[in-house]
């Protein structure tokens, strides 16, 4: 899996990281997102698909 | 899966909420036909950048986009855009559609979301504006080019972010709103006074307190406010943002419980085959027992995944939909973000930074629980206070400062 994204559509929501905390943290003032692993583990993958899915503003892209 | 489950969903309402429920169904294996019904055009985008990013200039439409348009046919999906339902015949699982034609379905999920409300007797002025749809903000966008007065009316959300955005593009902006400060209903008095100063100190006029009775016209054009006090404001363009009504009225008569939106058990589905999820569905909050209905961008999201589950699990073994809900605004430099209810809430303590440095964190409390946890521009660490939101905790007594 690999995860690609559009940082400057980020709104800070947090969702992501609620989702995949092991894979995603926010910047401390305005929450953009930090990603740890571009290339996550087997067990991550469906938290990463989660995060994607749940993030509001469709920033994070998932692919196989 | 033991239950044979639906085979034909049909899904009213192309934007957020209804995305999340066709990629929720897709992502957890459903493979049956899926109809997707939209009134817009265009493909699915996203509102929230309507009021701040679009409406200045720094994105265009492309950018709002919530998936590629090659990820739609990747769906699978029969995605019927411009179409717009106007009946629904429950017993005979129909939906009618404007242009005369029907579409059938065994599950149906209403995702229809709501509208701007509009001021009464301004429907067709020209110079007045209400901010939902991608033409809603590019109307708007169009007319603050030419630098007018713009009387905001409405200190909510909208109206504030609105009004920031056309300060900055160097209009005259007054704000009219009926609480004592601007998102003071969310915010409270001292929050909300500290943003009213935001926008004084960024040249905002800020008429608080005050109802707008109705837009005045010269020539079928706005050419000014009157508050329900007799005082008028003179303006160019005026935008309405009072909040927002939901899109329910093809529901009547089809026995589907509609009110203060689609009427739903705690996990989110209203009898006769019918779920709802995002803006339009009211539903029992599993913690208190009340009806609520969220207009937030990531309870859409998340109802939608909520209300796919639910389906393929079967109403019997659906589960209650709870969570925390969650916004945020951006103003000036300002990250507001609010996890929980803050509205109403009896205590406001602020547990990190401060009012003045504008960096902060606010617990909000009813009756000595946790309801809601407000941050400004912290928004790493307002996360970790979610949890005593999630959990109503105690709030910890210490001695007033
Ligand atoms: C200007 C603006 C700024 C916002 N900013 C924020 C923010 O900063 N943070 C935040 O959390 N939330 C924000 N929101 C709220 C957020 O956008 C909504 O919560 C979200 O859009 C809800 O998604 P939804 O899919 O439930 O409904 P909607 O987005 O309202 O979508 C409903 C769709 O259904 C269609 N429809 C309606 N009736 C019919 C019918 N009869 N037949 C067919 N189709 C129909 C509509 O045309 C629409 O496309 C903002 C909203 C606006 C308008
Ligand atoms: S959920 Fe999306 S918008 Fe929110 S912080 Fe993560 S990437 Fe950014």
């Amino acid at each position: 899996m690999n995860i690609s994204i559009d940082f400057d559509k980020c709104c800070g929501a947090g969702q992501c990281v609620l989702a995949a905390p092991d894979v995603f943290d926010q910047r401390d003032d305005d929450g953009v997102v930090v990603l740890l692993h571009p290339r996550p583990s087997a067990e991550q993958e469906e938290n990463v698909r989660q995060a994607a899915a749940l993030c509001p503003a469709a920033v994070i892209k998932v692919e196989q | 899966m033991t239950t044979p489950g639906p085979s034909r969903v049909t899904v009213v309402g192309a934007s957020a909420a209804g995305l999340s429920v066709v990629e929720g169904l897709r992502r957890e294996g459903y493979a049956g036909s899926i109809t997707w019904i939209g009134e817009e055009t265009h493909l699915p985008y996203d509102r929230p950048p309507l009021s701040k990013q679009l409406l200045s200039g720094a994105w265009e439409t492309d950018r709002l986009r919530l998936r590629d348009p090659g990820d739609f046919e990747a769906l699978g999906v029969d995605l019927r855009l411009g179409a717009r339902a106007v009946a629904l015949d429950a017993r005979k699982r129909t939906i009618a559609l404007a242009d005369g034609g029907l579409a059938g379905y065994d599950t149906l999920v209403v995702a229809t979301g709501t509208r701007a409300r509009r001021l009464p007797g301004t429907d067709g002025v020209a110079g007045v504006h209400v901010l939902r749809t991608v033409e809603d903000a590019l109307a708007l966008r169009e007319a603050l080019a030419g630098k007018p007065h713009l009387v905001v009316v409405g200190g909510g959300f909208v109206g504030a972010e609105a009004a920031a955005v056309a300060r900055g593009l160097g209009c005259e902006v007054t704000l009219v709103t009926d609480t004592a400060q601007p998102m003071g209903g969310a915010l409270g008095d001292e929050l909300g006074s500290m943003l009213g100063n935001v926008h004084t100190e960024h040249g905002v006029h800020i008429e608080t307190g005050a109802m707008a009775g109705q837009v005045l016209t010269d020539g079928g054009r706005a050419c000014g406010v009157r508050l329900a006090d007799g005082r008028t404001i003179a303006a160019d363009a005026v935008l309405v943002g009072i909040g927002a009504q939901p899109n329910v009225e093809w529901l009547a008569g089809s026995g589907v419980p509609v009110g203060n939106g689609v009427e739903c058990d705690a996990t989110l589905y209203a009898g006769f085959g019918v779920w709802a999820a995002g803006d339009v569905a009211s539903w029992l909050d599993p913690r208190t027992q009340e009806p609520v209905r969220i207009e937030h961008r990531t309870n859409a999201a998340e109802q939608g995944l909520a209300v796919a589950r639910n389906i393929l699990a079967g109403p019997e073994c659906a589960r209650p939909f709870d969570s925390v809900p969650y916004i945020w605004s951006d103003q000036y430099d300002l990250k507001i973000q609010i996890y929980g209810r803050s509205r109403g809430a009896d205590e406001v303590r602020i547990v990190e930074g401060s009012l003045t440095d504008r960096r902060l964190i606010a617990l909000y409390a009813t009756r000595g629980r946790v309801c809601a946890a407000v941050g400004v521009n912290m928004a790493r660490a307002l996360r970790g206070y979610r949890a005593q939101v999630a959990e109503a905790a105690v709030v910890e007594v210490e001695s007033a400062a």
